[in-house]
């Protein structure tokens, strides 16, 4: 699903990726763990066509993010701390507008559908403004998967998020995960984050220095082991 | 290279310095008094002079922006914003020496005549430009974005231009009725040379300030590397 | 067409967001009155002198508050980081440009819904005639369109709503003349054909502008 291959990035003088090689099979639930400036959120990005990388190949399902970015957005969605919704207007007319954006058939149904998922529909004719932080986060994830995306980038999710609303994230992610997306979340929480993805990959520095299957992370260990790596 | 590059460098210098003194020579000594304003009529030719390599500065900024969007790289924008911070400095020249012009001749500091006009409205766009830019951070986006504004303003000007002409045809000022001048032959070569002075001193500047950018480039470049590599005094 | 189904799209979600607050609608047409007044107070504008002044004041009341409208338009974008999800779906983004443009036209026009009959009848000058709503049209077109681009570039910056003004207006010139002219004299009884050339000026400035603008906006947008 996601091949990247010596992946720079540079913003002037800055490198933010300094040569990244990461390949990601479809159905896969990845965790990019790293610490501030580590360029996850680049990576994240360039994945979903917002930024162009400065040198290297990135290829989703197939396809090449700068060239072919209509075809590339269609399958991904996106998530960061942010929302990406419009306060002003209700929760369905959030994701009514989304739909058209993306140019659903049946978008009334799934409107529908995603709200009751998300557990907002008695707050469907309310404006997001209104909602507490877990509920807008997710409401974000409804919109992200409105589409139907067969990819989904998650930008550190939990931030903000409560213990309630955290484990109702967990779960939504864990039930998309068993429906066969592909999943890549970052994150820089160890404790908590790395309860959920079934592979970790520690980016450091603009590079990836580990990357394992989550089976081989001895939880205990792995905060000890992790500073080793981030120094 | 670097020997072909020092070589160029000051051919520019001696040859900006030999037109200057040229066109000063000229505009003092060969050019004639004029008959309606006197020798204050000899502003004019550092007026105009100024105003073409204002707007010549102006167009190179155009086409750089163009050229950064095309091809993403920093040379273009070094280009562009050396050209602005030069052009501002020629533009400025211009409406001052309007201004000192008219204040003799029509008796006031500003007329609304049109090139005066139009370099007024140049130099707020090349203020705005410089504000824009030094209120962005990110330095890509700062490129990418004043390119684009460099873009767009430009091509508003030609259009300023006609409305402020036509604007003035309308509504002639009063104060400048009759400020026409009687212009000769001798006035021409003068004012060509003085143009081609000021072309010569644009490009003499713009090739320093360009200079001065890339080192500080070079140095940002050496100061990323030293921090990334070297943190805290300990090599990583 | 889905070109054109995105635009609306874009259009009628800026539209129902601002039906819910209705703050910038208020803002800027409350702005505008007052600029009315002060102008009127300040320039003591009554009789002739109001009839000559009026297209002038206008065209300065609704570019202010253009401004305003213009940028909190795209700080609402920004806010949530609504821009990216506008980036995000697979639509082409001189769709979002037109959208977003349209969106700050519609909004200028009511506020000149509201202006016009009230400087006509402040000023006793006769602004609601067809040639006069004509040049309005095509005054705020151009006005919208490369508003909405400055307005992208703006929200970018630290300064944001006071870098937008200091951006456009220089920008605006040839559009502000043109129009102010051109209602100038059809108000004292012109015909169009008189005015013809303020009003080419003011077709090849929109076109000019929405060219340049469609072109650029998706360089200011992708990084």
């Amino acid at each position: 699903m996601i091949q990247v291959h010596d992946l720079t990035k540079s913003f002037g003088p800055h490198m933010a990726l300094a040569g990244v090689d990461l390949s990601v099979e479809t159905g896969e639930f990845v965790a990019l763990v790293g610490p501030n400036g580590a360029g996850k959120t680049t990576l994240l990005r360039i994945l979903a066509t917002l930024i162009r990388p400065t040198s290297g190949s990135v290829r989703i399902a197939g396809l090449d993010p700068v060239k072919e970015g209509e075809g590339v957005r269609r399958r991904i969605g996106f998530l960061s701390h942010r929302t990406l919704l419009y306060e002003d207007l209700t929760a369905e007319q959030n994701l009514w507008f989304y739909a058209k954006m993306y140019d659903l058939a049946d978008s009334s149904a799934r409107v529908a559908d995603l709200l009751e998922r998300v557990g907002l529909t008695s707050r469907r004719h309310d404006l997001v403004g209104t909602f507490s932080r877990g509920m807008q986060q997710r409401l974000a994830v409804a919109r992200a998967v409105l589409h139907r995306a067969q990819l989904l980038l998650l930008d550190e999710p939990y931030t903000g998020l409560d213990p309630l609303a955290t484990q109702a994230l967990t779960n939504l992610l864990t039930e998309l995960a068993e429906e066969g997306c592909t999943i890549l979340l970052t994150t820089h929480d160890l404790n908590r984050d790395l309860k959920v993805g079934r592979r970790v990959v520690v980016l450091a520095r603009g590079r990836v220095v580990h990357d394992v299957p989550r089976a081989e992370v001895d939880l205990a260990a792995f905060p000890e082991q992790y500073m080793q790596l981030v120094r | 290279m670097n020997k072909d590059r020092e070589l160029l460098g000051l051919l520019l210098i001696i040859l900006s310095t030999v037109a200057v003194l040229a066109a000063l020579g000229m505009v003092f000594l060969y050019a004639p008094r004029e008959t309606t304003m006197g020798d204050v009529q000899r502003i004019f030719y550092f007026h105009v002079a100024s105003a073409w390599v204002g707007f010549f500065a102006f167009f190179v900024t155009f086409l750089s922006g163009i050229g950064y969007l095309a091809w993403a790289e920093r040379r273009w924008d070094i280009l562009a914003l050396s050209s602005v911070e030069v052009g501002l400095a020629f533009i400025t020249m211009t409406v001052i020496t309007g201004s000192l012009w008219a204040r003799p001749v029509w008796g006031t500091y500003w007329t609304w005549e049109p090139r005066l006009t139009i370099s007024a409205v140049q130099l707020l766009i090349y203020v705005a430009y410089g504000m824009l830019r030094s209120a962005l951070e990110n330095p890509e986006k700062k490129a990418r974005l004043s390119a684009v504004y460099g873009i767009v303003a430009f091509v508003t000007v030609p259009l300023s231009w006609f409305a402020i002409r036509w604007w003035r045809t309308i509504h002639p000022d009063i104060l400048t009725g009759g400020g026409g001048m009687a212009f000769t032959p001798r006035m021409g070569y003068t004012l060509l040379v003085s143009l081609a002075a000021f072309t010569l001193l644009y490009v003499t500047i713009l090739r320093q300030r360009i200079r001065l950018e890339r080192s500080a480039d070079a140095l940002a470049h050496l100061r990323a590397y030293l921090e990334t590599n070297y943190i805290g005094g300990s090599h990583v | 067409m889905r070109f054109i189904r995105i635009v609306w799209a874009i259009v009628v979600k800026d539209v129902a967001a601002e039906f819910h607050t209705r703050e910038m609608i208020s803002a800027m047409l409350v702005f505008s009155v007052l600029a009315l007044l002060i102008f009127s107070f300040a320039l003591d504008l009554r009789g002739a002198v109001a009839q000559a002044a009026a297209p002038g004041v206008l065209w300065a009341t609704v570019a202010f508050a253009g401004t305003l409208g213009l940028s909190r338009s795209l700080t609402r974008e920004q806010q949530t980081g609504c821009i990216d999800g506008l980036l995000l779906a697979p639509v082409d983004r001189s769709a979002i440009f037109l959208g977003k443009a349209l969106g700050n036209l519609a909004f200028m026009a009511v506020v000149e819904a509201v202006l016009l009959p009230l400087s006509s009848a402040l000023f006793d000058v006769p602004l609601l005639r067809p040639g006069v709503l004509l040049v309005t049209a095509l005054g705020t077109v151009g006005y919208a369109a490369v508003g909405t681009l400055l307005a992208t570039i703006a929200v970018n910056t630290r300064a944001r709503e006071v870098m937008l003004p200091i951006l456009l207006l220089p920008l605006a010139i040839p559009s502000l003349i043109a129009a102010v002219q051109a209602t100038g004299g059809l108000v004292e009884g012109g015909t169009l054909a008189e005015v013809g050339g303020w009003m080419r000026l003011l077709v090849v400035y929109d076109l000019v502008i929405v060219a340049v603008s469609v072109l650029t906006f998706g360089y200011l947008v992708e990084e």
